[in-house]
């Protein structure tokens, strides 16, 4: 959680020194649900992610490094500068994506597990998505096809209160995405996204339901985005005080407290992970701002295969 | 004249159209408290309240369903897609609804609909946010495509689409939004299906299409040191084109460089390259030139991104190619 939070921060630093190559959307606020539910994953499972995905990505133990140099352009990124932060993926560690397309990744995430099924594998594919992308008729089309064919999809909904400038509660009918699982017969679970253990606890419970081949869930995590929309979008229409309950409620700190009033950790471990991150990060990014600019020649390479 | 940006014009547009009639309306996403992502609506929420603002959930395929449904009714809505991108969630309702109802319907219905949309490519977000997909419009009977290249015909061509009974696509070019320029107060109004001749010239013709308008002109300013004359034509809408304009044009040059920033093979530039063959053959002193985007995705590094696109020395190359034999 520290290490996305330290990188996301850094992102912002790149930016405003001109550095990065297009848009980023932070995950800064929402990082328990990523750690949560990533944690939930086995070898072999794999993910599908989203606009706001860098979470998702260092969750997996993708290389900051790498990240960063994809999201400044450079030749060293993950796609060699080609996705930026929109498309970092990296199927070797089970990433199949992230997606500029809000809901694009959900049906593909439905494929993906009906593909490993089809080659024997037990594997559980894990779908996150915004609570923007619950509206979208991809998503009610992927739950209705995961659900008929029993497919092992944990679908996770990303609730963070706010779709760009649309709040939740105008643009939802329902009042709830984890009660629209009941539409499909599946279980529809709500959590508290800033509670790692809840999301983690979710998270086991409906991949382990999916790996005995009963078919997907859906969870919905309640949480929040401290920054705004996206680097690109400066504009900020959320109530001052709204953002700052939230960040009251922040998924590190209430971790940090649980780890120490059970004394799963010392103030000292945490400091020390505190120190490994700062280093970690600073390394990525002077790694990112060395690493070459692509040559033009790749603008026309891998169109095809 | 008073100089407004292009996205000012628009929002002008919009906002006199709606005064005018009770039953335009607008509808997309974040286009009404927050005034669209390139501030084009804004202000027509307090303006108009909130029945003829839309702010809509993420959900393109009905954003679009509302518009014809809409049209149907006999209401006028101006839908907008965040970027042209996402337009391809709602091609069901554009492509076999909106453009082939009036058909289907033996012209019992009509369905005058307007879909705005920025094409957003040069700035580095990748290649779901980045595309020039009017040919894929222009290739559909049925639809019209418009898109200005200037503040002027931003505001005069939306009013005429408003106006229109057919459902039209109106492209916006996102590094045109701060573009100044002249444009009247009022109701100035810009005819579907007439270009203009932005720079007379008499010996290559370049016919352009929003951005690269004015990549034309730069191409024009700097050959005119070589004493090259340029005439520039900006068709300003897509669908249907002036083919007059451009054949008059041909007529007194005899040469032409087309350029479009849509991708090259089956691109919209094709169209105008074969349409200039096969009616202007015989005032042809040199094969008609094209310049597209290359046919690739649009990578996000920057560096990439400019490689692809079209560009001035692109134009200048392709009109000394021209003036060649
Ligand atoms: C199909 C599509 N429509 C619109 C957009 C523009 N857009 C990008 S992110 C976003 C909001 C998404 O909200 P949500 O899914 O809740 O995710 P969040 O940004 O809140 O994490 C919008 C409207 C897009 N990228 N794709």
């Amino acid at each position: 959680m520290c290490l996305i939070r330290a990188f996301e921060r850094e992102i912002h630093v790149l930016n405003k020194d001109g550095l990065v190559s297009g848009t980023a959307h932070l995950y800064i606020g929402m990082e328990a649900i990523a750690v949560g539910a990533c944690a939930a994953m086995a070898d072999g499972d794999f993910l599908t992610s989203t606009h706001r995905g860098h979470g998702h990505c260092i969750a997996r133990h993708l290389d900051p490094a790498r990240m960063m140099a994809e999201i400044l352009g450079r030749s060293d990124g993950y796609c060699r500068g080609k996705g930026g932060s929109m498309h970092i993926t990296d199927r070797s560690k089970g990433v199949l994506g992230a997606d500029g397309i809000v809901g694009g990744g959900i049906p593909i995430a439905v494929g993906a597990a009906y593909g490993l099924r089809l080659m024997n594998k037990s594997s559980v594919v894990f779908c996150f998505f915004g609570e923007g992308a619950s509206n979208q008729g991809s998503f009610h089309e992927a739950l209705n096809l995961a659900a008929i064919q029993r497919l092992s999809v944990v679908f996770i909904c990303e609730n963070n209160q706010w779709a760009l400038s649309a709040p939740f509660v105008a643009t939802t009918a329902g009042g709830s995405v984890a009660k629209r699982a009941a539409a499909y017969g599946i279980v529809g679970e709500e959590v508290d996204g800033n509670d790692i253990d809840a999301v983690f606890a979710a998270a086991t419970r409906a991949a382990g339901r999916a790996r005995e081949g009963l078919g997907p869930a859906l969870i919905e995590c309640q949480s929040y985005r401290w920054e705004g929309h996206s680097i690109f979008t400066r504009q900020e229409i959320r109530q001052q005080e709204e953002i700052d309950d939230w960040k009251r409620r922040d998924p590190i700190e209430r971790c940090r407290r649980k780890l120490i009033e059970t004394q799963m950790a010392s103030a000292e471990d945490l400091a020390l992970i505190e120190t490994e991150v700062g280093a970690e990060i600073a390394r990525a990014a002077e790694f990112a701002k060395s690493s070459p600019n692509p040559d033009e020649s790749s603008a026309l390479e891998d169109i095809y295969a | 004249m008073r100089q407004i940006s292009f996205a000012v014009a628009l929002n002008e547009a919009l906002k006199e159209e709606m005064r005018r009639d009770p039953v335009v309306f607008v509808a997309g996403e974040d286009i009404g408290k927050m005034g669209g992502l390139f501030k084009v609506t804004q202000g027509l929420l307090e303006e108009f309240g909130a029945g003829r603002v839309l702010d809509t959930p993420i959900s393109e395929a009905a954003i679009a369903g509302l518009g014809v449904g809409g049209a149907l009714v006999g209401t006028r809505p101006v839908i907008e897609f965040q970027f042209l991108d996402f337009i391809t969630i709602a091609m069901d309702q554009i492509i076999n609804h909106a453009a082939k109802l009036r058909y289907m319907t033996g012209g019992m219905v009509s369905v005058p609909l307007v879909i705005r949309a920025p094409v957003c490519g040069g700035i580095g977000l990748g290649a779901q946010h980045s595309q020039s997909l009017e040919a894929w419009f222009v290739h559909v009977p049925g639809i019209k495509v418009v898109m200005p290249a200037t503040p002027r015909d931003a505001k005069g061509l939306l009013k005429s689409a408003i106006r229109d009974d057919n459902p039209v696509l109106f492209l916006e070019h996102r590094r045109l939004y701060a573009a100044t320029g002249e444009v009247p107060s009022g109701d100035h109004m810009v005819p579907l299906g007439t270009a203009e001749v932005k720079r007379e010239g008499s010996d290559v013709t370049v016919v352009a299409t929003g951005r690269t308008v004015s990549l034309a002109l730069a191409a024009a300013d700097r050959l005119s040191e070589q004493a090259i004359k340029i005439e520039v034509i900006d068709l300003r809408t897509l669908k249907p084109f002036d083919m007059q304009t451009i054949s008059n044009s041909v007529g007194k040059t005899n040469r032409v460089v087309v350029v479009n920033d849509g991708w090259r093979t089956c691109g919209y530039a094709a169209e105008i390259v074969a349409s200039i063959q096969s009616e202007c053959f015989y005032d042809l002193d040199f094969p008609v030139q094209r310049v597209c985007n290359k046919d690739a995705p649009m990578p996000a590094a920057a560096a990439l991104e400019r490689s692809l696109m079209v560009s001035e020395e692109q134009i200048v190359a392709a009109c000394s190619a021209a003036m060649s034999s």
